[in-house]
């Protein structure tokens, strides 16, 4: 850390990866997907293995809709490119830039679960209980692991960007917001497949 | 800040017994922390060791009333699942947190605060799990827990297992991406991968699985928590439930996690049988080459585990076609030793007859395993106790006798004194004498067909005598390990004070620094030449390993009581869930309290990301000082 | 001096070069990862006249293919520095891969 201070960190192209903490933190984040990766594998293993199994139950087709899951996905796809202007904000030490594109993308998770939080109350309201069957235990976690992990995102990225306005981008904060992006990122990547999965196939039955 | 770390001594010897706990609690170096790991893995060793000594007990005779029934199946759960979770794999961590940073020339791990966070995860979740004792009953179902039986048919203590191995879990999978980025980013200058020692390499692998292995566990463990807990359906048939994806996801966790003990054990042998014969280890490339590829067939096995559920004729010849593969690979690996050894100066220190003593057994072991894989055979050894004998050759005879290995080879350099040679030697000999005598009568019991965890069997079934011949055995090992904390008091009283290079013959980089090292490890970043390049420049008739930087100011990370508190945060949260299942009354009291621990957890990261530890530097005269005087 | 100078206006003409070539890339991404979920949707919404598989077939397809577009370009795994980053992540995508397999093909009933 004591050596950063002789350079100008403006000059540096990559203040996420300068210092030898911030290459750690890096690395370690991916290694972390990677684990992260696995985990929402077996759920969606799990999922896919209890589908059809709605006891008595109501079925994914007589569930779901396009236009609802439709809109979740395009919020869930802008916030993610807001999380890229961010960092690519954030590299080019623009800091009310870099704050304004996060909490756009902390607005846009918050919509995301708002949506997600009317869609399970609808889905109780017409008689699927987190109980009612396996399809609709395994459907609850999968889909409520991944709100949770939206959750932990806002609250995070709300974190560091109130502590921003004090810190400032520095080669100790860089590596935060950078992973904190990666990690957004992340959680795009997984609703792909949940809505291609859970909600595209669910819809096309069997 | 020099002023203020001698003012902070002078304070800390003044206040006793509580500054020597708050230093244990809130430390981040890896070597406090590998003695954390071994004091805490080794306690759950005597608590696993003394309930194998009751199981032994009740089986000595026939139709023994000793421990009856649920009991029984408590003892024989809360072995497995201490032995696996709470002792091997947390002396594996002691061994990987003592050594790898040394061996590659770091300073320091690459998340101390995340290496402290995961030691206090795992002691604590086992204390969750060993509380289940005095708390309504211990976990009865089995280490593997299988469903239904533990989410439908077995009280509270099942709540014992989910949360206490997910805490514990959890801090593992910390521990592992510590110890994968230390190994790929805080290599000295000279060290490639390809000079790396083998005990790094099979870390940097074991911490791969790890990765990949215990997401799995994570998720099988929720799901069985939700469906004893919330009441869920993943294994409830009754609404659609389906029980064999527990088994699948156990086993895709529980065969890599077979791997994750044995490499490293693997890699101890290697440096110790290598220093031992006083010999470069034979066949480096291909002992790499070998482990990584046991780490990988190790994801496309677990189906062996479950070949008697039925799942057809293809998926069974697939996976024992793949599990019989992995013979190759293990048998390269024996060979090499082999061969290191021949020619060799053989010095039988207690560290290398442990090495040498595993060699046979865990090939006796890997024989069983293969015989095991063809899926024929295996209807008849499943569930019987050929499977037994089998996986205690491997893990007993593989990673315990690994680890004994390196304990003694270790302990100099954890500690800077040398475990009395005498005592280790009979601590050898009885405990290898006794582990034979324990599980090589079991194949026979396991072939006369005893199935495995029964409490009792009948005098006239041809049993008797080789149940008492195992009993028998398993003092010799109780012995053994008596013997052990005997010569371990004794040494710390007043054993010899180490070398540096403790046993004279040191290839490694550990070796070139002093025993024990001082707190920045190497007072300068070592250049490394090439495999065992401490080794290397002393054949050049240099004490010391050159250096790549000049002496100058190191910085060192703030200890820090965070993750202690995180941890003790999650236990509650661990212990709200477990008596919300308890009692209905008390249920949404319990519920908040597992809800305050959870938000207790989230508040202290909080304070974590806000408070940037600016740490403190070692000035270069302080360094000086320290080197002198471990001269 | 003189050199110095226009050294630094070279250096800052390629970094705005740069600038201007990534902030393509991720628009170009994102308009094609709209489209990739929007072909999806339209895909399962006229369900009626086209086969399942194929459709199946064709919505995991785009799920793949937005997702190479998301880790490559928004998480930046083209750059350099990301041989491990990749590495394991791919490592974790295989075993998902082994899990997934067997959950639809050996959990016994089905």
């Amino acid at each position: 850390m004591s050596g950063a201070n002789h350079v100008d960190i403006r000059t540096l192209s990559h203040p996420e990866t300068a210092t030898l903490e911030g290459k750690n933190k890096f690395l370690g984040f991916w290694f972390f997907l990677g684990g992260e990766t696995v985990l929402f594998g077996t759920l969606f293993a799990t999922f896919i293995a209890l589908r059809n199994r709605v006891a008595t139950g109501p079925s994914s087709q007589e569930l779901f809709s396009l236009p609802l899951t439709f809109l979740s996905t395009i919020i869930l796809l802008v916030s993610s490119l807001t999380s890229v202007f961010a960092v690519l904000a954030m590299k080019e030490y623009k800091i009310r830039q870099m704050q304004l594109w996060f909490w756009l993308t902390v607005v846009l998770g918050l919509a995301f679960l708002g949506l997600e939080i009317t869609e399970f109350k609808e889905y109780v309201h017409e008689g699927l209980g987190y109980t009612t069957s396996a399809f609709s235990s395994s459907f609850y976690t999968l889909v409520g692991t991944h709100g949770c992990h939206v959750l932990f995102g806002v609250l995070w990225i709300s974190a560091l960007m109130i502590q921003s306005y004090k810190k400032g981008i520095t080669t100790v904060t860089a590596p935060k917001y950078y992973v904190s992006a990666l990690y957004w990122h992340f959680i795009d990547v997984v609703w792909v497949f949940i809505f291609t999965i859970v909600y595209l196939l669910g819809i096309l039955g069997g | 800040m020099t002023a203020n770390a001698h003012a902070l001594a002078a304070y800390n010897q003044r206040k006793g017994f509580l500054s020597w706990l708050w230093t244990w609690l809130s430390t981040v170096d890896h070597k406090r922390i590998a003695i954390l790991y071994l004091f805490g893995g080794g306690l759950f060793f005597v608590i696993g060791g003394i309930e194998a000594l009751l199981i032994r007990i009740q089986l000595a005779v026939p139709q023994n009333d000793f421990l009856v029934g649920s009991t029984y199946n408590e003892v024989v759960t809360m072995h497995g699942t201490t032995m696996i979770f709470l002792a091997a794999m947390p002396l594996v961590f002691a061994m990987m947190n003592a050594v790898v940073p040394l061996q590659i020339g770091a300073r320091d791990v690459a998340f101390p605060f995340v290496n402290a966070l995961g030691f206090w995860l795992f002691f604590l979740g086992g204390i969750v799990l060993n509380t289940s004792w005095f708390l309504g009953g211990a976990p009865a179902g089995g280490w593997t827990a299988y469903a239904p039986l533990t989410t439908e048919f077995l009280g509270t203590g099942s709540d014992f297992y989910l949360l206490g191995l997910q805490l514990s879990g959890a801090g593992t999978l910390m521990g592992a991406i510590n110890f994968m980025v230390t190994i790929i980013n805080m290599r000295a200058p000279g060290m490639t991968f390809m000079r790396m020692p083998l005990f790094t390499w099979t870390s940097l692998i074991t911490s791969t699985l790890i990765l990949f292995a215990f997401p799995p566990l994570t998720v099988g463990l929720f799901l069985e928590f939700f469906d004893h807990i919330f009441h869920a359906n993943f294994f409830n048939t009754a609404k659609g439930g389906n029980a064999i994806i527990f088994e699948h996801i156990f086993w895709i966790f529980g065969h890599p996690e077979v791997y994750i003990l044995v490499l490293p054990a693997f890699g101890i042998i290697s440096e110790v049988v290598a220093t031992f014969s006083k010999k470069r280890l034979f066949g480096y490339t291909s002992m790499v080459f070998a482990t990584v590829l046991i780490g990988f067939l190790s994801f496309m096995v677990w189906v062996h585990h479950m070949f008697t559920v039925g799942l057809g004729p293809m998926a069974n010849s697939l996976f024992a076609l793949a599990t019989m593969t992995i013979a190759v690979p293990t048998g390269m690996k024996i060979f090499n030793w082999l061969f290191t050894m021949w020619g060799g100066q053989i010095h039988f220190t207690t560290a290398n007859l442990f090495a040498v003593g595993f060699v046979p057994t865990f090939v006796m072991g890997g024989v069983t395993g293969v015989m095991l894989a063809v899926p024929s055979a295996d209807s008849q050894y499943h569930d019987s106790y050929f499977v037994i004998a089998h996986f205690h050759y491997v893990i007993i005879g593989g990673v315990v006798f690994g680890l004994l290995a390196g304990l003694f080879y270790w302990w100099p350099k954890m500690f800077g004194k040398i475990l009395n040679e005498t005592l280790g030697k009979i601590t050898f000999w009885t405990f290898f004498i006794g582990f034979h005598l324990t599980f090589f009568p079991q194949h026979f019991l396991g072939l006369i067909g005893m199935p495995r965890r029964y409490f009792t069997y009948f005098p006239d079934e041809g049993l008797n005598t080789w149940n008492h011949i195992s009993s028998i055995g398993a003092i010799g090992m109780a012995i053994g390990a008596i013997v052990l904390v005997i010569n371990i008091v004794i040494t710390t009283a007043k054993g010899q004070k180490a070398a540096g290079d403790a046993w004279g013959i040191g290839r490694t980089l550990e070796w070139s620094i002093p025993s024990p090292p001082p707190e920045y490890n190497f007072a300068q970043t070592p250049l490394v030449k090439g495999i065992d390049t401490f080794w290397k420049e002393k054949m050049e008739g240099n004490k010391k390993v050159t250096p790549a930087e000049p002496l100058g100011d190191i910085h060192m990370p703030n200890p820090t009581i965070l993750p202690f508190l995180m941890s003790i945060a999650l236990t509650i949260a661990a212990y709200g869930f477990i008596f919300a299942n308890q009692t209905s009354a008390s249920r949404p009291l319990c519920l908040v309290i597992a809800a305050f621990g959870i938000g207790l957890m989230l508040l202290l990261m909080l304070i974590h990301s806000i408070k940037d530890d600016p740490g403190f530097h070692y000035h270069k005269e302080e360094i000086i000082e320290i080197e002198k005087g471990a001269e | 001096m003189d050199t110095a100078n226009r050294q630094s206006e070279m250096l800052d003409y390629i970094a705005k070069q740069r600038r201007k070539r990534d902030l393509q890339h991720y628009w170009v991404s994102f308009a094609l990862m709209i489209v990739f979920t929007v072909l999806a949707f339209l895909a399962v919404y006229f369900r009626k006249s086209i086969n399942d598989y194929l459709i199946a077939f064709f919505i995991v397809t785009m799920a793949v293919v937005q997702v190479i577009f998301q880790l490559y370009y928004f998480m930046h795994m083209k750059e350099k520095d990301h041989g491990f980053p990749a590495l394991f992540l791919y490592g974790g995508a295989f075993v998902v891969f082994v899990t997934v397999l067997s959950f639809v093909t050996i959990v016994w009933i089905s």
